[in-house]
């Protein structure tokens, strides 16, 4: 055989492999809704970047007539590319081939692109679209999932990983995910849980869909595990593209610079927050009229509201944004919105991200329920992450900065670099009404108009106190700023913020109040 | 995000006003527990009962066995008292949260 016919068998063999599943397949995953595996690489990728490996790698599975079986790539096509330039380590599961399901060497393609991805410093993107382990291939399909998330771990905090849910990704599978720092989701197309619908009904008794066990609304609205929600694959893809724009290639760069832009409504800014603490507003429209193009790119949109997360620019770099939302739950700190800020600031921290806080919160939520779902150890979450941080944190305090809610959100004494505040802040510890009522009790039900007595004290603690002044004369506060006033001081704070360099104590790792 | 409608949350004796999350609307009611009434905790088959009605039990005495999971549970008594009404039967099947023994 000439070297041609060598060639053209090269073409041959490519092309079957490329076929995945075959057609009948394929028509299936269309017919759900879905894009093929290769599909999705390249509508992710820069054009004509994507260089595939391991095609030719096959399982060497024996029983069940597995030997039988030839499986195009084991189900799985790795390989490398670029996503604006940024070069990039990616992995896609192909359900059309036997579910997608995951073999021993299916699980040596990811890991193999994984230590790839370590060892140059570059981002991942893991696809998920499986039904899960392989039953035929037994434990060397769970030794698979085992080395796959030692490699997710390893990886955590010094290669951004990324992982797209667009199928099933159920049992053990979940756990990559989980591992990794971005999760996406697409509604009717991502369903993720460790025990699906058919064992719960056979254990518990209980009915339940897969959609409304797993679906993408439940795990960016209920769970949190999803950070990023899209209506089509195509939305998604999007997203993960703006998501790249943001952040560093590895934890030893910065994030790229763009070219700043100013806010387009910066104007707004007086008029957005009301000066009566009881109002609500958006916070987000305060992070608009301070970032470049009025760009926010908001994290965790449904899930723990309260609390707002995401990345914007400031003078062309990327900051990462944490602000109390007074819109929903009057921006109260709770079990949920204290896992989704604690791990965002550490996301941050790990990827030389600046973090800038907006401040405007009542404090913690009472209720039983948060008590006993242990919102002592997931609020003290929020305060280990910012006292652990050295990347620069800066603070704005807009309006009500009340009790541990205070010293949580970033305050001066867990080391914040600048703290501002706005002339309507009010740091106390706790509102007028709550503390005339404990520190008056007694003038106040000893008046013979107890009514027009609490009004007088509440009046008399609200010009004392319901300030920003008294913080900073005694220097927690940096400066009281007019809300025109943000952009400029953010900008300049940054900018000399640039070569912070922070030492720690020596240890092997903290104990984080998981 | 959609609209949702304005809620009054009072906190430290302040009004606020601002919307509710799903979860926070869908949040569990605290229900103290009532010791005297044993329920089940997962779904399962009765194996065996182990007292009858009247009998004085003590605390960590096995009350009933419930099989689950494929595990069979012993059920023990967390209190001191007497069997008032045993309410299921060995054999039968019984789903979560239902009361099988009350004492008094």
């Amino acid at each position: 055989m000439g070297l041609s016919n060598k060639i053209k068998e090269l073409h041959q063999k490519r092309e079957s492999l490329s076929k995945g599943g075959g057609e009948k397949a394929v028509e299936k995953q269309v017919a759900m809704g879905k894009l093929t595996a290769r599909e999705r690489i390249k509508a992710i990728l820069d054009p004509d970047s994507f260089q595939e490996y391991d095609l030719f790698v096959q399982h060497d599975a024996r029983d069940f007539d597995m030997d039988k079986k030839v499986l195009a790539g084991d189900g799985v096509i790795t390989g490398t590319g670029t996503v604006m330039g940024m070069p990039v380590c990616i992995f896609a599961q192909d359900f059309t081939v036997l579910g997608g399901s995951l073999g021993k060497m299916h699980a040596y393609k990811i890991v193999k692109i994984m230590d790839h991805a370590l060892k140059m410093r570059i981002p991942l993107i893991g696809i998920n679209d499986s039904g899960g382990a392989r039953i035929q291939e037994g434990v060397g399909s769970l030794a698979g999932y085992g080395e796959i998330f030692f490699r997710n771990t390893l990886a955590s905090g010094v290669i951004p990983q990324i992982s797209v849910i667009l199928g099933p990704c159920a049992g053990g599978a979940v756990y990559s995910p989980a591992l990794t720092d971005w999760v996406f989701v697409v509604d009717k197309i991502s369903k993720m849980f460790i025990t699906g619908p058919e064992v719960i009904k056979s254990v518990l008794g209980e009915e339940i869909s897969q959609e409304d066990l797993g679906g993408a609304r439940v795990h960016s609205e209920i769970t949190g595990n999803a950070h990023f929600f899209a209506r089509s694959e195509e939305e998604c893809f999007a997203q993960i593209k703006k998501l790249l724009s943001f952040i560093p290639w590895n934890n030893t760069e910065k994030p790229r610079k763009i070219t700043p832009k100013p806010p387009r409504d910066a104007s707004k800014i007086e008029t957005i927050v009301p000066e009566d603490p009881r109002q609500p507003y958006d916070v987000r429209d305060v992070i608009r009229a301070v970032t470049d193009d009025s760009d926010f790119f908001e994290i965790q949109e449904m899930w723990a509201a309260n609390l707002v997360i995401g990345f914007g620019r400031i003078n062309g770099q990327t900051v990462g944004f944490v602000a109390n939302q007074p819109m929903v739950l009057a921006g109260v700190l709770d079990v949920d919105s204290s896992d989704k800020a604690a791990r965002f600031i550490r996301y941050c921290d790990a990827f030389n991200i600046p973090i800038v806080t907006f401040v405007d919160l009542p404090g913690y939520l009472p209720g039983i329920d948060q008590e006993h779902m242990g919102v002592i150890r997931h609020g003290a979450k929020v305060l280990y992450a910012y006292s652990e941080a050295t990347v620069p944190k800066i603070s704005v305090i807009l309006r009500k900065a009340y009790g541990g809610g205070y010293i949580a959100m970033n305050s001066r004494h867990l080391r914040a670099d600048f703290v501002f505040a706005w002339p309507t802040a009010e740091i106390a510890v706790m509102g007028p009404e709550g503390a005339a009522n404990i520190i008056f009790r007694k003038e106040i039900a000893e008046a013979p108009d107890p009514e027009a007595m609490r009004r007088e004290k509440v009046k008399e603690y609200t010009e004392k106190f319901a300030n920003p002044y008294v913080a900073a004369s005694k220097g927690y506060i940096d400066a009281v700023i007019t809300p025109a006033e943000t952009r400029k001081f953010l900008e300049h704070s940054l900018e000399i913020s640039v070569n912070k360099n922070v030492m720690m104590p020596a240890k092997k790792h903290g104990i984080p109040p998981f | 995000m959609e609209k949702k409608e304005t809620i009054i949350f009072t906190l430290d004796d302040r009004e606020y006003y601002t919307t509710p999350t799903k979860k926070f609307i869908q949040r569990k009611r605290y229900v103290p527990r009532d010791l005297k009434e044993i329920s089940s905790f997962i779904p399962g088959v009765v194996l065996d009962v182990l007292v009858h009605e009247g009998q004085q039990v003590h605390e960590g005495q096995p009350l009933l066995i419930l099989e689950s999971m494929k595990m069979a549970n012993q059920i023990k008594c967390p209190v001191e008292g007497k069997v008032k009404t045993i309410h299921v039967k060995k054999g039968e099947s019984i789903a979560k949260g239902v009361v099988m023994i009350t004492l008094e």
